[in-house]
């Protein structure tokens, strides 16, 4: 069964129809979720989290789109809204704003080349760095650089404008490029 | 001009309409060109991070953990809909740069350049700087594929996904690669989107049989050889000074 065929059986009340959807999307959308919050039970949170929300928006599903990026939106929102509640909940538990102290506290890059020339490494400065962006930083350029949507998408899924999602992403790209750089420059000299 | 803007430079690398001014200025800037570059290599190494296994029964399990707590009808249908709703879009980061790219390569072919004009140097310039990261990104998913082990099934959902959106872009770029006279990158391109489209329609989860299928036929085309070799072609012309500034000097 196609996914709009069965987006209209489960509009029609038939479980069965949303099941196949469930089974067919879990996988892209736990991907998706654990890029964005980079925790495995929080991205398992978000994945029920969707469906949940697709399930009471079926009657929102535009039928000239595509399912597959219809419940990606809507994932892609849940993962934004379970980042920012965290982040907030991080503030009142120790008073630390994410966004500042955050990156105030991550230790500053590794100055060893040999280490930083890792693979491993590269990969535990991007994690650094994801982590020492805000919700909305972190969320903005996830979609854009590792999922390659489009400004007009992040903006919907994040509920914001474009400008605001532009900067969004610039900051995000900041974070990153202040870690990564040293690295890519001692493996390129090396 | 002033050197581009850090800020601008990235709206380039990403192909998020970055202005003719900043464009024009980086296509006859050296010290630009070397920043964007490094911009270039720094995001590149930036890879998504490894989402943990799933099993292949993954969605069964949320399906069963879903279930309960759903209720009992969906929400039903309203006859009204919100004005304003605008429907998803289709198109995907990549396949909307690729077919801006082309569509403004085509045009500017056909018509008289719009003020500010871009030339057809700086054109061919953005034209290579996006092909080139299509290439580095088809690589590094046939790079996961062909390194992956073949012991035990394999999750691919998000290659599969990637490779949806790689087609689309990889097709523009082949056509416009053909128009162009670019027939070697044509033909690189066409063999990749052989495998993007098999990949694309394939399974979310290769068995170890398919999987080493996959990798024989990767290899048997040298595949990622001639991409590495065409993509750093590309940047050599991307790094390599514009005819215009050839003749100034």
């Amino acid at each position: 069964m196609e996914d709009a065929a069965a987006v209209a059986k489960a509009r029609a009340g038939d479980r069965e129809a949303f099941r196949l959807l469930v089974e067919r999307h879990s996988h892209v959308l736990f991907r998706l979720a654990y890029r964005m919050t980079g925790n495995e039970h929080d991205a398992e949170d978000v994945v029920q989290e969707a469906f949940i929300k697709a399930y009471r928006s079926l009657d929102r599903f535009e039928e000239r789109s595509e399912v597959g990026s219809w419940l990606f939106r809507i994932a892609s929102n849940c993962a934004f809204d379970l980042l920012r509640s965290r982040q907030r909940r991080e503030r009142l538990v120790d008073g630390r704003e994410p966004e500042e102290d955050a990156f105030a506290r991550t230790p500053s890059t590794d100055p060893d080349p040999e280490r930083l020339a890792a693979s491993a490494d590269v990969r535990r400065k991007v994690d650094v760095a994801l982590a020492r962006m805000s919700a909305r930083e972190r969320s903005a350029f996830v979609l854009r650089h590792f999922e390659g949507r489009s400004l007009d998408e992040i903006g919907h899924a994040l509920g914001m404008d474009v400008n605001a999602t532009k900067q969004s992403i610039l900051r995000a790209v900041r974070k990153v490029r202040q870690v990564l750089a040293p690295v890519v420059e001692s493996g390129a000299a090396s | 001009m002033n050197h581009v803007s850090d800020d601008e430079l990235v709206f380039l690398h990403y192909g998020d309409g970055p202005s003719p001014e900043s464009a024009e200025h980086v296509e006859g800037c050296a010290e630009c060109r070397t920043r964007l570059r490094a911009l270039g290599d720094e995001l590149g190494a930036a890879l998504a991070p490894s989402a943990p296994p799933r099993p292949a029964d993954y969605g069964a399990q949320v399906w069963a953990r879903l279930e309960p707590r759903l209720p009992a009808e969906p929400a039903r249908a309203r006859v009204l809909r919100p004005f304003g709703r605008r429907p998803w879009r289709k198109l995907t980061g990549l396949a909307a740069l690729a077919a801006a790219l082309v569509v403004a390569f085509l045009l500017g072919q056909r018509f008289p350049a719009p003020s500010p004009p871009i030339s057809a140097e700086v054109r061919e310039r953005i034209l290579l700087v996006a092909v080139g990261n299509h290439l580095e990104r088809s690589q590094m998913i046939l790079v996961e594929l062909a390194n992956a082990p073949t012991d035990v099934p394999l999750d691919v959902s998000a290659e599969r996904a990637s490779a949806d959106v790689l087609v689309s872009a990889n097709r523009l770029y082949r056509q416009t690669a053909l128009r162009s006279g670019e027939t070697a990158l044509a033909a690189v391109l066409e063999e990749l989107e052989r495998v993007l489209i098999e990949v694309a329609a394939g399974p979310e989860h290769l068995s170890p049989a398919d999987l080493g299928e996959l990798q024989r036929r990767i290899e048997a085309r040298g595949l990622l050889f001639k991409i590495r070799v065409v993509g750093s072609q590309v940047r050599e012309r991307e790094k390599a000074p514009p005819p215009s500034a050839a003749r100034a000097s």
